[in-house]
């Protein structure tokens, strides 16, 4: 015997009910996290959510979530967690806002079918497995975002750590900041030589004021860095040796042998322009 | 027989290495090269690198090679055109080119070997043009 689902006619009539009840069920879980969103902003997705539902409901038996008649519901799940995703939530309280729909869907459901056991079990059988299903695509889309924000990050260190500016046309500077690991070093030779390449400059200047520590191995890497630029045709200078870092290297044995080294980025900038044939001179006199 | 041309500017010797290399041809490159420097009393080698995507140890010491004998027959050595990828290459095979010149094209090559003859002669000897 088919047993006739009570879940769109439900939601259909006792939909503001469920709406109220659902949203006290969630104030109370996420009471830590009452500030990220206004109980308005709550109360409309609710609705939203047992709007679509419904009606993807009433067109459809709920027992294939993938449905064409599913996807506005698919969507507006995916949207709220994309949301959350930025917002700070985690995972499993994104999965909730599905999850907590249970308790006063299930109890509606019970009232509804009275004393018929058999299609009451059914149906809570079937609403279970719909709003189980429901939460599981609001965690993947939770998820999705998350990688996607912390990929974008990853890019963005990247691109922070390593940056090539031109001075001046045949002039190339790059400032070292914070600590040299082997990748590191990595992806900056390949930026500075290739940037070497594209501008056809001569002259490439390594401030590292900003790096705090050198060890032998940045230090290595620094002399590799200068090697490889020699091999491209260009020449490399050092600037913004802090006294500290000078005499860490000293005694580390480092010698930095045919590298020109200056105290600050200006006189390497000077020396610099002087290589090309250019000078900086005062014209207000 | 395969050979690597060398061309001829001026006092200075081009060439242009754009296929892979192996024993017999740069052996022959070698040879030819010698040879031309002391026919045509070249004063410089220019070896452009820029069609070479990949190098290994075996080419890094072929230059070498040429570099030592072109000094042996008082010319310079000057290699441009080394990518990105090769320079770091070159780097992490721990080749140094002691000795040679880099530039970053040919034209930059040029103006080194020039300015290198004119060092040489102390600049008496040769009428050169100021840029």
């Amino acid at each position: 015997m088919e047993l006739e689902t009570k879940i769109s006619r439900v939601l259909a009539n006792y939909g503001k009910e469920l709406v109220q009840e659902w949203v006290q069920e969630q104030l109370k879980d996420m009471s830590t996290h009452g500030h990220l969103m206004s109980d308005q902003q709550l109360r409309s997705q609710c609705e939203e959510f047992v709007h679509l539902v419904q009606r993807a409901a009433a067109l459809s038996d709920c027992r294939d979530m993938k449905g064409a008649e599913w996807e506005p519901t698919r969507d507006m799940l995916a949207s709220i967690s994309k949301s959350r995703a930025h917002q700070g939530y985690t995972a499993a309280e994104t999965a909730l806002f599905v999850l907590s729909f249970k308790k006063p869907f299930f109890d509606r459901l019970r009232l509804e079918h009275g004393g018929n056991t058999d299609a009451l079990a059914a149906d809570l059988f079937l609403a279970s497995d719909l709003l189980e299903n429901l939460a599981l695509h609001t965690t993947n889309v939770f998820q999705a975002s998350r990688e996607e924000i912390i990929r974008r990050q990853e890019l963005e260190i990247m691109e922070l750590s390593t940056p090539v500016i031109q001075l001046w046309p045949g002039i190339l500077c790059i400032p070292l900041i914070g600590t040299f690991d082997s990748e590191r070093t990595h992806v900056m030779v390949e930026s500075l030589l290739q940037k070497i390449a594209d501008t056809r400059s001569e002259i490439a200047i390594l401030d590292i004021s900003g790096v705090a520590t050198v060890d032998t191995l940045v230090a290595q890497h620094i002399m590799k860095t200068i090697a490889a630029v020699r091999l491209m045709g260009a020449d490399c200078f050092i600037s913004g040796l802090r006294p500290a870092v000078a005499q860490t290297m000293v005694q580390l044995g480092v010698e930095l042998l045919n590298v020109i080294t200056k105290a600050n980025l200006g006189s390497a900038m000077d020396l610099a322009l002087r290589r090309l044939g250019l000078e900086v001179r005062n014209v207000k006199q | 027989m395969e050979r690597i041309p060398i061309l001829r500017m001026g006092p200075n010797l081009l060439v242009s290495i754009e296929v892979d290399m192996y024993d017999q041809l740069a052996q022959t490159l070698l040879d030819d090269l010698g040879d031309r420097i002391v026919r045509e009393a070249a004063r410089g080698v220019l070896i452009d690198i820029s069609a070479l995507d990949v190098v290994d140890s075996y080419i890094g010491g072929m230059f070498n090679r040429i570099a030592q004998l072109a000094r042996i027959l008082d010319a310079e050595t000057v290699i441009v055109g080394i990518r990105p990828a090769v320079a770091i290459t070159l780097v992490e095979l721990g080749i140094s080119l002691r000795g040679i010149k880099t530039a970053l094209d040919v034209e930059q090559g040029m103006k080194i070997l020039r300015e290198a003859e004119v060092g040489a002669t102390g600049g008496g000897l040769v009428v050169h043009q100021e840029d």
